[in-house]
């Protein structure tokens, strides 16, 4: 199982010298394994995507976490759903009233975008999830709701290899103090995360930011890393950096969590274009 | 098999009121009870955990304004399980220990997602008469 990470900046696209190193492209990752292909939100990282082997694939599974722009910003710019020769799956969150297809075809027209869903070309099906175990292909998915403004699901996605874990919006601490939960099943996403191999999961703010921003849906640095060692993760990414953390705080925000976490998970920073083996 | 997220998210909100609150499951066993909830209940979370309803059930006596003992049926959260509606009413509650209080109870039923019915608040709003 590849795992291929095509942005891993939060909220909005950074372009910019300052963001080389990590990226600046919003939430995308793409998971293949045995000729599958899955597509972790379609944020505008999607564009890379557009020059890998596997969107040849005669079928492509594209799963979203929610709905916030950030997340699909980048899919009407997908190549695959021009090609009325590939069948796509869009899975996604249900919502209280909304269907998935009504809320997609608001970004699907104008005056947000000029291509209405109707006129997409490919075979399009679309799955509304919630808590819900499904399988594509060689993976066995596992959704649940998380802590995040709208509804908005993370992913456990296991294969023979192992299972990664994808939260890239969360704020599980909100009101939470993560010392006092002596049970994990009162820890929002746990399921989903408990002995991942890989865990790519929120960590916008450091935790003097995250004070400022308690409810805004993301997570600061320190919780995640608490997160990940409570839920017994062996590999943990840091994700959906903030667009105004340069790559050299970045780096330098790292360093000091090091410095501070010694006997803990292991952790570093999301790098866009990087490819994790499982 | 971790809680419902609306069940976190209502646990999460409690820990963070300075009221009492109870939060149970569909058929009344208590989830949580927050610190204000601790003084009411004499008990902390810390050392009892989840209560079944047979066990958190008893630990009230509750009364009328006239002393007459209130059938567990027209109690608000018993109410609200059974109806999946809010309620509210006042009466008196005696601890085991025979300590009496004048308390109101808002009860409501937590509906999630799908219009999953996950369980019930009770809000304890101690009265000050």
């Amino acid at each position: 199982m590849n795992i291929t990470l095509w942005g891993v900046r939060g909220s909005i696209p950074t372009t910019s010298p300052n963001t080389k190193q990590y990226g600046g492209n919003t939430s995308c990752v793409e998971v293949d394994a045995d000729g599958w292909l899955l597509v972790l939100d379609a944020g505008s990282g999607i564009q890379g995507l557009n020059s890998s082997p596997n969107v040849r694939n005669s079928r492509i599974d594209i799963l979203l976490t929610h709905l916030h722009m950030d997340h699909i910003q980048g899919l009407g710019f997908f190549g695959p759903l021009f090609n009325p020769a590939c069948e796509i799956h869009i899975w996604g969150p249900a919502g209280n009233s909304q269907s998935l297809r009504g809320r997609l075809g608001r970004y699907f027209s104008p005056p947000l975008f000029p291509v209405y869903f109707r006129n997409l070309t490919c075979k399009l099906i679309l799955h509304e999830i919630g808590k819900t175990i499904f399988n594509v292909g060689p993976f066995a998915i596992q959704s649940d709701y998380v802590i995040h403004p709208g509804p908005t699901v993370g992913f456990r996605i296991q294969h023979q290899r192992g299972v990664f874990t994808y939260i890239p919006d969360h704020e599980f601490a909100l009101g939470c103090d993560l010392n006092k939960v002596k049970d994990r099943r009162w820890l929002s996403a746990s399921e989903l995360a408990a002995g991942a191999d890989l865990l790519v999961h929120d960590a916008q703010y450091t935790s003097e930011e995250y004070e400022a921003k308690q409810g805004w849906g993301h997570s600061s640095m320190d919780d995640t890393i608490q997160f990940a060692r409570v839920n017994e993760v062996k590999r943990l990414l840091l994700s959906h950096h903030d667009p105004a953390h340069s790559d050299e705080q970045l780096s330098s925000i790292q360093n000091m969590l090091k410095e501070k976490n010694k006997i803990s998970v292991a952790f570093e920073m999301a790098v866009e274009g990087s490819t994790i083996e499982l | 098999m971790a809680y419902p997220i609306e069940l976190i998210l209502s646990r999460q909100l409690a820990e963070c009121l300075d009221m009492p609150v109870f939060l149970t499951d569909t058929v009344g066993n208590l989830l949580f009870y927050n610190e204000p909830a601790e003084d009411i209940l004499g008990k902390r979370y810390e050392d009892t955990g989840e209560m079944a309803v047979s066990e958190w059930g008893t630990i009230f006596k509750n009364k009328d304004d006239e002393g007459n003992p209130i059938p567990p049926e027209e109690l608000p959260l018993v109410k609200t399980l059974m109806n999946r509606l809010p309620y509210h009413k006042t009466f008196w509650i005696e601890s085991l220990q025979g300590t009496k209080e004048r308390i109101s109870v808002t009860s409501y039923p937590i509906i999630g997602r799908a219009a999953t019915f996950l369980g019930a608040i009770a809000i304890f709003w101690r009265s000050s008469e």
